[in-house]
């Protein structure tokens, strides 16, 4: 194994009692990408099941891999459909990359910067849990959104929303939503109305790139088909739009285990019912939007599947699933229908939910303490 | 026959090497040692000094908090050597047996003129007594408390372990004496077996019976008092294994200590995994070369199952309470890629990231490699999965953790044992040492509370 032999030579200066010991973490971090440790098991369980978490983390990756391809190839689709120059596949496909992957590559480099810093100065190893979220950061971003504004975008969800709480494992809001939130709030202009959906919107008068739903908060009409919808070629986020292929993944992650089914079942029937019930009532265009149109538009399919089932921040009984994803869904029309200025709900009811998420585990909980105090009492109290 | 306790959560883990209903023959070793460390909690306050003879039986040491419990010798010849660690602490206790077993021996009335306070002296005494262990807390039982019960699982489903039923095949008179004897100790004694048993276990008088579905860990017993009778605070429940039921009744037959093991040697690099009448505390070399190992490398091996047991190596000898030795291959290797999903299938996973799932007859030769590294908790769900028990795993680990008592006691702290929480130590993503977390919240408890 001549690799393994001069890793091993590379390593040694950052070995136990060592040079460069503090920064072991950086070092390993690579180290273990190439190669499963050779550590064995020294107390518990003699042995140990084959997963671990970059396993888990690189099935997330596989799973998002199919809606990032149709957003990469959306995003040169919208631009070329509405700017009306006849264009193949690849051409669409090139657009879209030349766009996104410099934003992959801010996100990546920015993100795990600071991840591997804190790795160093907590003396702790890197956790693979960055590599999911620098890629979801790009995929739910406007495709014009500048690379500076995605690099600050990102530094603020690592350092505010995960490393201020103790890092990985600890965080309470999903990191990657965070960004996106910190965008929306910090650079409003740049992340909602009809210019930023479609590439070079802002550049060429002829691109009009409204999403769907704000066409509908502003009072339009919506000229999609429902198959387009679901399909995905419409303007958005960049790897939003399209369910079909937000679906595949949902069904590797379901398949594997790996994303919470029960989060995704609750939160897409806790959407479906409240707005079947708005369109009963139909006081406005959202209300009225048919309710299966409401699963298939919009950040509601990407948001369910990937970012509410983020394992650290959702609720982690199985009962408080459950609970946690009806009242995403809720939550999600909610917003919808009720604030014309967000007409994107998805995204603040994850937060909101992300922050109720401990209180409901909690509640959960406590009803298993509650079940066992009173036996307790039953006990003390001798049947007569 | 139907099942009254059913349990749906759990892992069988498919491992290569179990013990074929055989036995093998070794030639008998002249060295034998005792562990302290078996029984947890115990500081050994020594009665015989080094170079001393001994007989089978006598009394070598006893429980500094409990004077009255007794640890014995297994064989009869010289105390040669007593190994001490750091602080003094008595690590073994090493004897060279004369092969001649001159035994102590203890007058024993007959057992239906036998009272409880009688019984329970000459367990004490006899050396008996350190078999019968204690939940919650798992450690040797406290002779002054009255157990809610008594609880002996009938059945193991941990991964290669002894099988009950053929072990206790030529010692069924025994167990049904044993089983008398501890009536008198306890309101009530709980025998489960599994659902399917067919074996003399069925039929034994004298026990509430259980037949129990599951699998692992629906043998451990912590997990059947958990659906059986759950412990609340302030109660205690005696739990003993079955081998050690039948050694009880063979002792008030005979009036001397039994230290005989029937021993299953198995694992994946075990030539010939099969059961060996063995002694309690035997050194474990001349029991591997009667099995043969085929290993290329280091191996491990452990006193007890792989799950739960604990490590010993070649010049080791066998624990107090194990009737398992296993045998497995030290994973102390790189592999290159391999935290990639679905490669590498040739490693079991519960977890269907990797493909070992469309395999459910597969059985695998697994290492001791963890298979990654220790990780923060992120994902959920999993432990739940491995505990048949109405306790949130996570939940418990956590408070346990920030030794929390309030907290611990509401989350059920009384009714686990590590042994519950092997399964979730294998499991882990995150690669958490749960059995380990647990004995040491115990070790708070027992301190804070008593």
């Amino acid at each position: 194994m001549k690799l393994r032999e001069r890793l091993d030579a590379i390593k040694k200066p950052f070995g136990k009692g060592q040079k460069f010991e503090r920064f072991a973490p950086a070092v390993n971090a690579f180290d273990t990408f190439l190669f499963v440790p050779n550590h064995t098991t020294h107390k518990g369980a003699h042995i140990r099941d084959g997963v671990d978490l970059k396993r888990t983390m690189v099935t997330v990756i596989i799973a998002l891999l199919p809606a990032f391809i149709y957003g990469v190839y959306n995003t040169g689709y919208q631009y070329f459909i509405q700017s009306g120059i006849a264009f193949t596949f690849w051409d669409a496909l090139l657009h879209g990359a030349l766009k996104i992957m410099p934003m992959v590559a801010v996100s990546y480099g920015v993100g795990l910067a600071i991840e591997f810093a804190f790795a160093v100065y907590r003396g702790h190893e890197v956790n693979e849990g960055y590599l999911v979220t620098g890629l979801l950061v790009p995929m739910i971003m406007p495709v014009d959104i500048p690379l500076w504004m995605v690099g600050l975008s990102v530094a603020f969800a690592v350092l505010i929303a995960k490393e201020a709480f103790g890092g990985t494992g600890m965080n309470i809001l999903n990191p990657a939503l965070t960004a996106r939130a910190f965008a929306f709030f910090a650079y409003p202009t740049y992340m909602s109305g009809n210019k930023v959906w479609v590439s070079e919107a802002s550049n060429v008068d002829g691109i009009s790139g409204e999403t769907i739903l704000g066409s509908l908060a502003a009072g339009n009409d919506v000229s999609y088909s429902m198959f387009d919808m679901f399909v995905g070629a419409i303007p958005g986020s960049i790897a939003e739009t399209s369910t079909l292929w937000v679906l595949v993944g949902a069904a590797i992650l379901i398949l594997t285990g790996v994303g919470s089914w029960r989060i995704m079942v609750g939160g897409v029937l806790g959407a479906a019912a409240t707005a079947f019930l708005f369109n009963l009532w139909g006081a406005n265009a959202l209300m009225s939007f048919n309710w299966m149109n409401h699963l298939i538009v919009g950040g509601f399919a990407f948001g369910v599947v990937f970012m509410a089932t983020d394992p650290v921040s959702a609720a982690q009984t199985t009962k408080g699933k459950w609970i946690y994803g009806v009242l995403v869904g809720i939550f999600c029309i909610l917003i919808r229908v009720f604030n014309p200025a967000y007409p994107e709900g998805v995204m603040l009811a994850i937060l909101l939910m992300n922050v109720f998420a401990p209180t409901i585990d909690h509640y959960v909980v406590e009803g298993n303490i509650k079940r066992r105090k009173k036996r307790l009492n039953a006990s003390l109290t001798p049947a007569s | 026959m139907s099942a009254d306790i059913t349990l749906k959560k759990g892992l069988n883990i498919p491992l290569k090497g179990d013990a074929s209903k055989v036995y093998s023959t070794h030639k008998t070793s002249n060295t034998f040692t005792v562990y302290p460390d078996d029984f947890h909690g115990v500081v050994p306050k020594m009665i015989v000094k080094e170079g001393e003879n001994v007989s089978l039986g006598q009394p070598i040491f006893f429980s500094k908090a409990h004077p009255e419990i007794q640890f014995v010798s297994p064989v009869s010849g010289t105390l040669t050597k007593i190994v001490r660690g750091a602080k003094r602490r008595i690590l073994e206790i090493e004897f060279a047996s004369d092969g001649k077993d001159k035994a102590t021996k203890h007058k024993v009335t007959a057992l239906e003129k036998l009272a409880a306070d009688e019984l329970k002296s000459l367990l004490l005494a006899s050396g008996c007594w350190p078999f019968i262990k204690q939940r919650p807390y798992d450690v040797v039982a406290n002779p002054n408390t009255t157990p809610k019960g008594i609880f002996i699982s009938g059945f193991t489903t941990a991964p290669l372990a002894a099988d009950v039923a053929f072990v206790l095949e030529s010692q069924q008179e025994d167990f049904q004496n044993g089983i008398h004897a501890l009536t008198k100790l306890a309101p009530k004694v709980h025998l489960s077996v599994a659902a399917d048993d067919t074996s003399f276990l069925s039929s034994v008088q004298g026990v509430e019976m259980h037949r129990v579905k599951g699998i692992h860990p629906a043998g451990n017993v912590g997990v059947q008092i958990h659906h059986i009778d759950p412990i609340n605070a302030g109660e205690t429940a005696w739990v003993i294994n079955p081998e050690d039921v039948a050694r009880i009744g063979r002792f008030l037959a005979t009036g001397t200590f039994d230290p005989s093991r029937t021993v299953a040697v198995v694992g994946p690099v075990v030539e010939k995994p099969s059961y060996l009448k063995s002694r309690i505390g035997e050194a474990v070399a001349p029991l591997l070369e009667a099995v043969g190992i085929n290993a290329n490398g280091q191996v491990r091996i452990v006193n007890g199952d792989v799950l739960s047991g604990s490590t010993t190596h070649a010049d080791g000898n066998l624990g107090f309470y194990n009737n398992t030795l296993s045998v497995l291959a030290e994973g102390n290797h790189y592999r290159m890629f391999g935290w990639l999903p679905f490669v590498g299938s040739n490693i079991f996973s519960m977890s269907r990231t990797s493909l070992s799932w469309l395999m459910p007859k597969r059985k695998y030769a697994l290492n001791t490699n963890m298979n990654g590294e220790e990780r923060a908790l992120v994902v959920t769900g999993e432990m739940e999965q491995v505990l048949p028990m109405d306790i949130f795993p996570m939940q418990l680990l956590k408070e346990c953790m920030a030794q929390n008592i309030e907290k611990m006691e509401g989350l059920g702290i009384y009714e686990v044992a590590p042994e519950d929480f092997a399964l979730v130590d294998y499991a882990s993503t995150s690669k958490i040492e749960a059995q380990a977390i647990i004995r040491e919240a115990l070790d708070v408890m027992i301190k804070e509370v008593g």
